[in-house]
Order: C-alpha cells, then structure tokens, then sequence
C-alpha cells in the first residue's frame, strides 16, 4: 500500500512539474500583458510603461522569470499579485472558502439526491418513476447553468422576493442563517446537473452488480430484501462512485465558476477569470498550480479509498 | 438600513433578531443608536454595484477607472472640478488662480494657501509637507507613477508655512489645474519613510483626508468605507458605502431590479435595457454624459487616407443620425467636435457634417477615385480598400461597423472588418500606428481642461519617434501652433478663441469622424439624493460624501 501510495505521489509531482512550465509559457506567449490596460489611461506613456515593466521584471527572458517564480512556489511564496499586491496564497485562501462551501454544499446534496433516485431507478427498473427520472436527467443536463441561475434569480428574488439574489452574505450581518439563505439558490442550481450525472451513474452502477451471482445466492439465502439491498448491492455499486467523485471534483470547480458568476459568489473560479482577463500572471499560475494540486490529490485520494474498499484492488 | 422602497423583501430587523452571538447585538444595538441621531449625524449605507473591481488603493500607482471610484471618497485633491468645469476649493482654502495671485501672469509661480482644519483619517495634522511630498512623489524616478504630465514641470517646491507653499513651473502648462484636480494628496507621515515606494503597505490599508475611511476590502467581493465623523467640508451623511463587485453585466441588472444593490455604477445598464429599466418601480434612471467620443479613425500614413477628398467623402457616407438612433437606442448624443458638449469650450459653430452617399461618390469621382475591375475605386494604383478594426466582443459596435461598410460598398469602397482582443488592439498596433482605420472611443480632453496636445500635436506621433497619442499621425502646423500657444494660457475667454480654431480646422482636415458623444446609463434608488453625474470626472462615485436618504 505504502509503495502504491508513494509511486502514485512521485507520478503528481512529475506531472505538476511540467503543468508549471507548460502553463507559464502558454500564458506569456499570450500578447498584451499586465500593463496594457494603461495604454490608453490619460497622460500614461508608452515610455513610462516600458519603465514599469522593467521595474517589475516583466523584460527578462522568459526561463529566468519562470526559474524565479518556480523556486518561490517549491518554498512557499508564491508570489504578489500585480493589481491589489496581496500575497497569492491569502488570496487563494481567500476565495477558497467561498467555492469549497458552494462546491462541499451542492455535492452533499447532489450525491445524496443522486444516489437515491438512482437506486430507487434501478430497484423498480422501467417503472413510471425509472422514466420520470430519466427523461428529467436529461432536460437538467441540457438546461445551460447560467440561464437556469438567471431563471431561479428571476423567480425567487424577482418575482417571489423569497431568496437574495446573489453573494454570499449581507454585509454587516454574516450569521449562519444569513449564509444559509444566500447559499440555497446557487448550490442548488450548482446541483442540478450533479444529480443528473451521479444518478444516471448510480442506476447503472447498481444494475451492473443487481444480476451478479452473489446477489442471486443472498437472495436464495433467504436474507430480507433490505439487507440484499444495503449489504450487498449498495456496498459494491457504491465502489465506482468513489473513483467519480474524484474525477467530478475539478469539473465541480469550473462549473462552479458559471455558477459564481450568475450568484456573485467570490470563488476561485471567478478570481481565475479576473485575473486573467487583467493579465494578473501570479494570481492565474497560482490558482493554475492550485487548481492542479487539487485534482491530483482528489485522483490520489478516490484511488486510495478504492483501494482499501474493494480487496480486488489492494490484491494487485 | 439600506432604503428599500417597493420590494417585497424581508425587513433588516427580523433577520437582526434572528442573530446569535454578541457581534450581532452589538451591531444590533449600534445601528439603533445611529438611527437615534440620524437628524444631525450620518445615518443609513448605499451599495453601488459595479462591474469592475477596484483594486488598486493607491491612488498614484497605475490603476483604472473603477479604482479612482474609492479614491474620491477617501481622499481629497487641493480642489475639484465640479459638474459645471469649475474648480471648487477641497485643502486649499481658495483656488489659485491669476486673478488672486495664486498663480503668476506668465504662470509660472504658484502660491498655494491650504485650509488648517484638515486632519489625516489616523488623527495627524494635515500640512503643507504633504502636499510637497506627494507632487515629488509624481517626480520619484524609482515609483511606478500613473500620470507625471505637469507634474515633471514643478520645480523648487517651497514650504512657507504649515499651511502655505510655493513652487515654480519650468514652463507654463495651462492644463495643470486641470489635472492638480485629479491628483490625490497622500501622507507623507506614513509614505515619506517607505524603502521602496511600490511595495507599501498603503495600497491595501490607505490613510486620506477624505470623507469616508477605510474598512474592508474582500476580494472579489466588495470594498466597504465607513463615515469619516471628522471630514472638514460638507458629509458624509451616510455612515456607510459600500461597492459591491458585480462581474456580469446581466447580473448587475438583475440585482438593480432586485434591489440587492441601490445605485447601478460602472459600467450601468445597457442602452438596449433602457426601456424597460425606466419603467421599474422606485427607480430613477439617469443619462449621465461622458467625455469619450466615439470616431471612425483614419490612420493618415496609409496612402488610401492621404487624399483630403477620401476622408471628405467617407464622413458622407457616415449615417450618423442611423448608428445613434437605431445601433445605440438613441442614448448617446451627435456630436462635430472631439471636446464634450458641456464643456465651456466646445465650439458651437461647428458645421453639422451630412450624410448623403450620391454625394460622397461625386466627390471621389472628382477627386479621380474610378471605380476598377471589381467595382472598388482605386487611384494611381491605390484601392480604395481597408480594414477597420476595434475590440473583438463588442456586438454594439460591430452592428455599427457593418453598417458603415454596406453604405460603403455602395458607393465602391471596401471596408473589411477585422476586430482584435483589447491586448492586441490597444497594444502597438494603435499606439505605433499600424491599422487602417479604428473605431474608437476616447477622451481627449484632461478633465475640464481642453489642452488635446497629446492626441493632436505633431509630436505626439508614437509611430515617428513621438511621445502622445497622436495615433492618426496628423499633423498641421497651424495646430501646432495653436495649441503651443493654448498650453500657455490661463484666462479662460483668451483661450476659448484658440481651441475654436483647433476645433475647426481639425474638423476640416477630418483626421477621425467624430460619430457621437458618449453617454451611460446609470441608475439609483428613488430617495437617494446628491448623486451627480459629472463628465469631468471618470467615475459617478465622485462624490458620495455628500449622498443621502430622504426622509420617507
């Protein structure tokens, strides 16, 4: 197990290696920079820009600057944004919270909500409930993220005046209920397409191990449907949702970012944004390498746990 | 405490009461008490959305328009320029000016006499030190400055008394007002000792003489300024402002109408919304002008713009009064001239330029433009043919550009569209004169100022080893002339009959096609008083000092 865990670890650290320079160069091959949004400010001079930029270090070649900020991140400061001068980690921290709670909120109910219609589908296999479930996964899974946060916004606060419509407290009060009230829309918006995903995968999870041999024998046992259920079919349908929860976490971070845009909700994903559209370069390699960090560790994590679940795994 | 008139939302004090813990009853109990004063003290916040996010707390380090937002709110210039162009005194305690003796009859000496009530947001006195420090600060080599125009000219500042200084001008430079009223003074107590100028603490915990203080700022989020109870001049009357950050331009809409936010600021409703906005209930609407012009710009070094009778017969073919009224919903207003309309020197007499296309194929057949094979004109070899370009995304303005090209094809001139991300398009490829033709908004004038030397000097031509905007490479010695002689003056009447000139003869030349004058579209709550719309400034939150709530 230890050598598994070490071989997988020294494979991330390869790959994040080479995400750093890939990204970096990607990123300074894209014209403009982060001083070209004062070419046109009144009385600024291409001469003094020139001027900045040097003081920056923004003209040495590309390997020195990349060297630079590379030692920095391996020991720990990862540089100052360009616009506010923050230290990137606080920033990233700072938004951290925000996306982790709509993200860590809406997969709770995504996985919950998910997993039930799932089971419930494949228990009663083409029933009318198997069908209303499946027709609806589909309509959620078409319906764009950002017209359905607009919908909700103009039902519920417009309309009904029921929910705020948008961030994620009201300034000067910031109790949990006031969380609460700000998170319901976008984590269930943020939620739709999950349930959609996680339950088609769940019902055919469970179908897969329903007819197994296994299953067959408990139930020849005489055991009571329940424990069928629970003990047996449960247990292993369960096993290769671990492996999509790993997977499904970078793409819940950048569906997270539509979801923050449509609720102003100060995540990662819209600090991404930002800070690339101001050419911000070590806020955008910061959440790039963070970004990374993350869905290596969420990949390393789900093999792991699929592994000291299932004993076929750990056998190998 | 927000003022919410006519939306179904749950009232503060239910959600207050709902609060556990002694934050929320402290703050439950101090917005009672607020309440209490509210006739004689400040009382009640406003939210402003904005689409942008100010960043940069600093006002002299290289910022945008969003961040000089809060900057009016947390500091003070030595005077402002308010709606009208006129300079009204902020930390002087009048206006120099010739006439009081402020400044000398040649403009070079300046006296400056500042007020002695001014305290720093951390209690320290306000004096003539900062004042020196921070024009010197525009002329420190090493800080990553954001505008040294004019301030390159002070030489010798001299510090008579706390509250009195003196310096002198190494030429006379008439937009200096001008643009002394756009520069923000900053302590010297707290920056003067700084190692390096560009790594301060300051740019996120900034210290000025403004009306409100400084809060918090949570990134991405929203920034939050609180009263300043000691402010020397009018308010605040609100004990808090607050900019929310509202990336989506829908979004912000949305929250407008919602009410999550109380003014709609940067960048405000779209001119297709502006219907439906007027007709939202306890809203009022606003039509705020600003200073940029929009133009079709004509890049003179490329042999097509050469000809006088080529740019004569292209603003012809230009629909005005169709891009204002049918692209624009008619918010923006026509305009002849690249200085606003409220600006006291705006030249009234200024031909309206027509639109007749039959006419502008005359003029080009006269001029020897024939039509060739393809049915576009060409003359000694040169096609009548090329490329405009702006920012890739903008779908208003591309519905313009199309417009422009189909009556230009009709009357056999070829104009291919070929638009460019901002980072390009801004970039060398307008500053170093490489495109053909541009359509563009800019603001030429320096606030209340009309000095245009920067965009329309000879030696403003980047592309020629200038240093300005002179992106048209235009150039004409006779406004040249003008506008040496116009840097130079400081009465108003003397100076007006100057830039009439420029004005004229720019219009003649016709180096860009001015299409219209800007206008945005902003909004506020009914209720909320002082908000003023000031195209002399960048930004509507100017002045939130003097903001309040009516009585309802």
């Amino acid at each position: 197990m230890l050598r598994f865990i070490l071989h997988r670890f020294g494979h991330s650290l390869l790959l994040l290696f080479l995400v750093s320079i890939l990204g970096f160069t990607i990123l300074h091959l894209a014209p403009g920079g982060p001083l070209s949004q004062f070419a046109l400010s009144p009385g600024m001079t291409q001469a003094e820009l020139h001027k900045i930029a040097e003081r920056m270090g923004l003209n040495r070649p590309l390997p020195v600057q990349w060297f630079d900020w590379f030692t920095g991140l391996v020991i720990g400061d990862w540089g100052h944004s360009f616009r506010d001068g923050r230290a990137v980690l606080d920033i990233i921290m700072g938004h951290l919270f925000a996306t982790l709670l709509l993200v860590i909120s809406s997969t709770i109910l995504s996985v919950g909500l998910g997993t039930l219609v799932g089971v419930l589908g494949a228990t009663r296999r083409y029933s009318a409930f198997d069908y209303l479930a499946t027709v609806g996964a589909m309509i959620a899974l078409s319906i764009p993220t950002f017209w359905f946060g607009l919908v909700a916004i103009y039902v519920f606060s417009l309309k009904l005046g029921w929910l705020p419509s948008g961030n994620m407290y009201s300034i000067g009060d910031e109790s949990v209920l006031d969380y609460a009230r700000h998170l319901i829309m976008p984590s269930c918006v943020l939620a739709l397409v999950q349930v959609a995903i996680w339950s088609r995968y769940m019902r055919s999870s469970m179908l897969d191990v329903i007819d197994q041999d296994f299953v067959r024998t408990a139930r020849a046992k005489g055991l009571a449907r329940s424990r069928v259920l629970y003990a047996h079919i449960l247990r292993n349908a369960l096993i290769p949702m671990i492996t999509l929860l790993g997977i499904q976490l970078p793409t819940l971070l950048s569906g997270a970012l539509v979801t923050e845009t449509v609720f102003t909700w100060p995540g990662i994903g819209r600090l991404f944004l930002d800070s690339l559209g101001y050419n911000d370069y070590p806020v955008i390699m910061g959440v790039l390498m963070f970004t990374a960090i993350f869905v290596l560790l969420g990949n390393l994590i789900a093999d792991i746990l699929v592994a000291s679940v299932d004993p076929r795994v750990r056998l190998e | 405490m927000t003022h919410d008139n006519g939306t179904p939302r749950a009232g503060i004090s239910r959600r207050r009461l709902l609060q556990t813990g002694t934050a929320g009853m402290t703050l439950m109990m101090s917005s009672v008490a607020a309440s209490r004063l509210a006739a004689q003290e400040t009382s009640g916040q406003v939210i402003i959305g904005f689409s942008q996010e100010p960043t940069v707390m600093h006002p002299h380090m290289p910022h945008i328009e969003v961040d000089e937002g809060i900057h009016f709110n947390l500091f003070d210039p030595l005077f402002t320029v308010d709606p009208d162009g006129n300079f009204q005194p902020a930390l002087v305690s009048e206006v120099p000016t010739v006439e009081n003796g402020g400044i000398s009859e040649d403009g070079l000496n300046w006296r400056v006499k500042l007020r002695d009530d001014v305290v720093w947001h951390d209690g320290e006195p306000f004096t003539a030190k900062d004042v020196k420090f921070t024009i010197e600060l525009q002329q420190n080599p090493e800080f990553n400055a954001m505008r040294r125009t004019g301030h390159e000219l002070v030489r010798n500042i001299q510090i008579v008394n706390d509250h009195e200084l003196t310096w002198e001008m190494e030429s006379p430079f008439a937009p200096y007002p001008a643009i002394l009223s756009w520069t923000f003074m900053v302590p010297e107590h707290i920056l003067g000792s700084a190692e390096d100028p560009n790594q301060t603490d300051f740019r996120n915990n900034p210290i000025g003489t403004g009306p409100f203080t400084f809060g918090e700022r949570v990134a991405g989020n929203y920034i939050l300024l609180n009263a300043n109870p000691d402010y020397f001049g009018e308010g605040p009357h609100l004990e808090k402002a607050i900019w929310r950050y509202i990336p989506d331009m829908t979004v912000l809409y949305t929250q407008f109408r919602t009410g999550d936010i109380d003014v709609i600021g940067l960048q405000g409703i779209q001119p297709d919304r502006f219907e439906q906005a007027q007709q939202i209930e306890g809203r009022e609407i606003i039509v705020a002008p600003s200073a940029s012009v929009e133009s079709i710009s004509f890049n003179m070094g490329k042999p097509q713009f050469q000809d006088p009778e080529v740019r004569r017969a292209l603003s012809l073919a230009l629909d005005r009064k169709s891009i204002v009224e049918a692209i624009y919903y008619g918010v923006p207003t026509p305009t002849e001239s690249f200085l606003p309309k409220e600006s006291l020197y705006y030249n009234q007499d200024l031909p309206v330029a027509e639109f007749d296309p039959a006419k502008a194929a005359e003029v080009l057949d006269a001029a020897g433009w024939m039509p060739g094979a393809d049915g576009i004109r060409e003359k000694d070899g040169v096609r009548l043919s090329f490329k405009n370009s702006t920012t890739a995304g903008n779908s208003v303005r591309e519905q313009a550009q199309q417009f422009y090209q189909q009556t230009l094809a009709s009357i056999g001139v070829e104009m291919e569209i070929s638009n460019l991300p901002p980072a390009v398009m801004w970039g060398e490829y307008w500053q170093m004169s490489e495109f053909d033709t541009v359509m563009v908004g800019i603001n030429f004038s320096t606030g209340p100022d009309p000095d245009v030397s920067n965009y329309l000097h000879s030696s403003g031509i980047s592309a020629q080893g200038g240093a300005g905007q002179n992106t048209w490479q235009y150039k004409n010695d006779r406004v040249d002339e003008l506008l040496e002689k116009g840097g130079s003056l400081f009465v108003p009447e003397k100076r007006k009959e100057v830039y009439d000139e420029v004005q004229m003869i720019v219009h003649e030349d016709r180096p860009f096609l001015p299409i219209f004058q800007y206008a945005n579209l902003r909004g506020h709550k009914t209720g909320l008083e002082g908000f003023k719309p000031n195209v002399n400034v960048r930004i509507e939150t100017w002045n939130v000092g003097q903001w309040s709530w009516a009585d309802s």
